[in-house]
């Protein structure tokens, strides 16, 4: 028996046998119902043919695996140690340095290389425990409702309100000298952030709360754990997904905003760091131009990986925003 | 009431009034372009409606009606578009038409109803702004006149004009849908094209809107083209009626001439799970199977796999309308303009 | 009337809550180094600005918790911040801090709405037209220009147009060998000095406003509503404007205000790349300084800014939204 299809398709897609009865006509612009439900394995078989299908997540996609992989193995890629302050400084490129070395002696291309790993962590940690947060409690207010609700939702708005860079600034300063190493980065980041996404789950979560499949499951007698861990996530995927990309994405951001100016533990070698340590050195006045530039076209290439995920799922979910397939030569009205 | 609301002297047809149609729509054929294909929505559709005339088109969900609809009052968007045919109203072929050349034809001669008044009307403007807009759009600017006509129509379908003031979401479903059909009253136009906008009613709010629209028409003689999937409405409303299918027109003619002796075994099988109330008990049936993918349409009849009198040939043989008795049908029982013995 | 009394609530209860977070920080934050600080330069202090920092950071145990957050809260509403301990020693944080607003404001304020405008307006327009050349290439540009970071773009801006082409001064507010005074001259330095960072603000912001806005663009667009204009014979124009685009803006209102947030941690990371001499930098030579009662005053004066424009943004919604009027 076919399910009735909510994304995309067009006239006689399948529908319910015995009476001549209803099926599903995407009319033109094909708005999906919102929180259509794509449930559990079926969805991830979809998210991947959708990624292979869309220019922007392949594009995404493909960056995010090079700068993993760059990550996980820095030292295949990389001879030098990139904290041995041993070479002459301030060279530029050659084929013993790719990029060069720093004011400080460092093989420039070893930094970048090794860099990686703490920004791809920072990003990772702050993406899972700023989306698990949200989810925890957007879901909770939503599916818990009355006080429990009205009070997480205070906490969460006033949370959204307070602006997160100051707030950064100001915990990091506190936590002492040192500067805040990766971890530090990440638990604090992650302690403000979730705010934003925790509200766009909460209204999944609520629109989700009296659809009929919940209800069946409440009739059937399961225990509200389980439909929430069942039934509830599964179907929230895609704004988990969503979630975890955004808030990744900022982690990137921030993290290395804050190392930038010093907040940071200026000893982890990081992009961030390596752009505080050239503007340190006077980079530019010095001509070091590439010390300026490399580390921070790595944090753009890292963001625009997680962005253009973030916006082709975005599509994916949304077909009215696809790239529009011309009709030349077939097409009778002229455009508007 | 000034004569540029008023429709007694037609200025938008160049050519004057074909004797007979207003609406004249010969081989129209639209289609989606969509990622998996191209699917055919609407496959040659012609038909005439005369002035004043009512006009049923009946059909499952997909079965093309809406995008029909669109096709005739050129609203039609991408993915979707007309890819040949023609949609002659009142002397002028409005396919190809550019939207500013449209205008001219827009609202004061067709207008339309939508099916959701809850989605139909900008949930930011006032119901005055919206009238005032239609009216404006047409060369209406005087602020006393636009007052007046918006009162007018708003009594018209029976709601007290200090409703014009209001938002959409302001006012009960029943009044936002009687407001849209007000708005379409607003130039009297000759055609006004509703697509199922009853649907969104409950059974007796359903019957006193038909009854209105009923009573409009017969007060200033448009005529109008009614999409719906509820037969029973058609039943008592229209003068005519045509069945559709899988994107064709399988069978049209009288409505009551239909009810009493429907030809295709599709029409008769929608007339069969619509038992009238006062007749004799049946069993209520349904037609088993589905549409077929208009991604792929199968040859010949594409009725054929769900048709309890199907015979070998339908499978294969495409079909042509026949016209038998002052009706029209798309089956090949009735191959020679004969009823089969 | 109920929807702006209830805003104004929310407005003093986040307000509160970020007092109370300001009072509680230095309390919660392992061996409280504003103490620290503050007992190295007790020497360079009034009395009077003592007893505020007493309060604001627990100087004095003698006190209970409560009647410092009491004296504190007093303090706050008075603007009463203390004087700054390292930065300017000896003068007052409130006089510190009201020199660089308008600096700040001025870049900040003008580069926001200007990147709002514009980028609200090319959304709309690059929507209306979907499906055309312009409209296919233009988001993926977009969506990696949302992701460069402020402070890179405006270093890479200063190597090109300031250090290697010298076409644009990069350094501080103004040449400082100019007396200010408001004459043309020094004002037309001013806005020199102002093009680069208001530049790079302008790039880093604008693309959030053209994305969302095209995509609400093109969600709307296919709504019935819209449909139903074209039915009437509306010119294009009014259906872009009255129709699509007053429905579609409508998230971006409320977004543009919780964007706020990103964009003073933005402009923070701007004047401190330029040395432009406003509240970020401030706040920044604070941080470097350990100067703790600049900080925290600075960090108040930003929610406050921010808490305010949000309420703005939330009338402004109500003003465009009828529905939201009456929203329980």
């Amino acid at each position: 028996m076919a399910m009735p299809r909510t994304l995309g398709g067009g006239p006689g897609a399948a529908g319910r046998p015995g009476t001549g009865g209803p099926q599903v006509l995407v009319p033109a612009g094909g708005l999906p119902t919102p929180g259509a439900g794509i449930t559990g394995a079926r969805s991830l078989r979809r998210m991947v043919r959708a990624i292979t299908a869309n220019r922007k997540a392949t594009t995404g996609a493909a960056l995010l695996l090079i700068f993993s992989l760059v990550a996980l193995f820095p030292g295949v890629i990389a001879h030098d140690d990139p904290t041995a302050e041993i070479y002459a400084s301030k060279l530029g490129p050659s084929a013993h340095h790719l990029l060069g070395t720093t004011a400080l002696g460092q093989d420039m291309f070893a930094q970048v290389i090794y860099g990686t790993r703490p920004v791809l962590e920072i990003a990772l940690g702050v993406g899972i425990g700023a989306t698990v947060i949200a989810m925890l409690i957007g879901v909770a207010a939503a599916y818990l409702g009355g006080l429990w609700d009205s009070v997480l939702n205070l906490i969460t708005d006033v949370l959204l309100v307070i602006p997160l860079f100051p707030l950064l600034i100001v915990i990091s300063r506190y936590l002492g000298v040192g500067g805040a190493g990766t971890e530090v980065m990440i638990v604090v980041i992650t302690a403000t952030g979730w705010s934003y996404t925790a509200r766009q789950l909460r209204s999944q979560a609520l629109s989700l709360r009296n659809r009929d499949f919940l209800e069946a499951a409440r009739v059937r007698g399961e225990r509200p754990l389980y439909i929430v861990v069942v039934e509830i996530i599964p179907t929230m995927t895609s704004l988990l997904v969503a979630s975890f990309l955004t808030n990744a994405l900022y982690a990137v951001l921030f993290s290395s905003g804050l190392q930038f100016i010093g907040l940071g533990d200026p000893n982890v070698i990081s992009w961030g760091t390596m752009l505080y340590w050239a503007e340190n050195n006077e980079a530019f006045q010095t001509g070091q131009v590439l010390w300026i530039i490399v580390p921070g076209l790595c944090i753009v290439a890292l963001g625009a990986a997680f962005a253009l995920l973030n916006y082709a799922f975005d599509e994916i979910g949304n077909p009215a925003l696809r790239p529009v397939r011309s009709m030349r030569g077939k097409r009778v009205q002229p455009a508007q | 009431m000034s004569s540029l609301l008023s429709n007694e002297q037609p200025q938008s047809s160049p050519g004057g009034r074909r004797p007979g149609a207003i609406l004249e729509v010969r081989d129209l054929s639209v289609d989606y372009v969509m990622e998996r294909g191209i699917v055919r929505a609407v496959q040659d559709v012609s038909f005439d409606v005369a002035p004043g005339e009512f006009v049923g088109i009946v059909g499952e969900s997909g079965c093309g009606k809406s995008t029909l609809l669109f096709a005739i009052a050129q609203l039609l968007a991408p993915p979707a578009g007309i890819v040949g045919g023609t949609v002659i109203f009142e002397g002028e072929n409005l396919v190809g038409l550019t939207d500013k050349q449209l205008t001219l034809v827009r609202w004061r001669d067709m207008s339309v109803v939508m099916q959701s008044a809850m989605n139909a009307l900008n949930p930011v403007l006032s119901i005055a702004a919206q009238f005032a807009d239609a009216m404006r759009a047409h060369g209406v600017t005087s602020k006393p006149e636009i007052a007046e006509r918006s009162a007018e129509v708003l009594k018209m379908v029976g709601i007290d004009p200090v409703h014009l003031h209001s938002y959409p979401h302001q006012l009960s479903g029943g009044m936002r849908q009687r407001s849209m059909i007000a708005m379409a009253m607003l130039f009297t136009p000759d055609l006004v094209i509703m697509d199922e906008p009853t649907s969104a009613l409950d059974v007796v709010a359903q019957r006193s809107m038909m009854v209105q629209i009923k009573e409009l028409q017969q007060q200033f003689g448009f005529a109008v083209i009614f999409v719906t999937h509820d037969m029973s409405l058609v039943r008592h409303f229209t003068d005519r009626l045509m069945v559709m299918y899988a994107g064709q027109v399988t069978e049209s003619g009288g409505t009551r001439q239909m009810f009493e002796r429907p030809l295709h075994p599709y029409t008769v099988g929608l007339m069969e799970a619509f038992p009238s109330i006062h007749g004799p008990r049946v069993p209520l049936t349904g037609i088993p199977g589905s549409p077929p993918d208009l991604a792929n349409p199968p040859e010949g009849c594409r009725f054929a796999p769900r048709c309890p009198q199907v015979m070998d040939r339908c499978h294969t043989t495409a079909v042509p309308m026949q016209t038998l008795d002052g009706e029209q049908v798309r089956c090949l029982l009735y191959e020679n303009g004969e009823v089969p013995g | 009337m109920r929807f702006v009394l209830r805003r104004l609530g929310f407005f003093t209860l986040t307000l509160w809550a970020a007092v109370t977070l300001n009072f509680l920080l230095p309390r919660m934050m392992p061996g409280n180094p504003a103490l620290a600080a503050i007992a190295g330069h007790r020497g360079s202090l009034s009395p009077g600005a003592l007893r505020v920092m007493e309060a604001q950071f627990g100087l004095n145990t003698h006190q209970s918790l409560v009647a410092q957050y009491v004296k504190y809260i007093g303090d706050m509403a008075t603007g009463n911040f203390g004087e700054s301990l390292t930065t300017q020693p000896g003068n007052s944080v409130a006089h510190m801090v009201l020199d660089a607003i308008p600096w700040t404001l001025g870049l900040v304020g003008v580069t926001t709405v200007l990147a709002f405008i514009l980028g609200t307006w090319i959304g709309i327009v690059s929507a209306w037209r979907h499906g055309g050349r312009v409209d296919s290439i233009m988001p993926p540009v977009f969506v990696i220009m949302t992701v460069v970071p402020y402070f890179w773009l405006g270093l890479v801006l200063i190597l090109i147009f300031g250090v290697t082409l010298h076409w644009l001064p990069y350094f501080f507010t103004y040449d400082f060998t100019l007396t200010p005074g408001f004459n043309g001259a020094f004002i037309g330095n001013v806005l020199q000095h102002a093009i680069l960072p208001g530049f790079t603000l302008l790039i880093t912001t604008i693309g959030t406003w053209v994305l969302t806005m095209r995509n609400n663009m093109i969600t709307t667009l296919s709504e019935d509503y819209v449909r139903m204009a074209r039915a009437k014979g509306l010119p294009g124009r009014r259906i872009m404007l009255s129709y699509a685009a007053r429905n579609a803006i409508l998230p971006n209102v409320t977004g543009f205000a919780m964007s706020l947030g990103f964009v003073v941690g933005g402009a923070i990371l701007i004047e401190y790349v330029f040395n432009y001499q406003g509240v970020g930098y401030l706040l920044l030579d604070a941080v470097n300084n350990d100067d703790y009662p600049l900080m925290q005053a600075l960090f108040l004066l930003i929610t406050v800014v921010v808490l305010v424009a949000i309420l703005l943004s939330d009338i402004a919604t109500a003003i465009l939204d009828p529905r939201t009027r009456e929203a329980s």
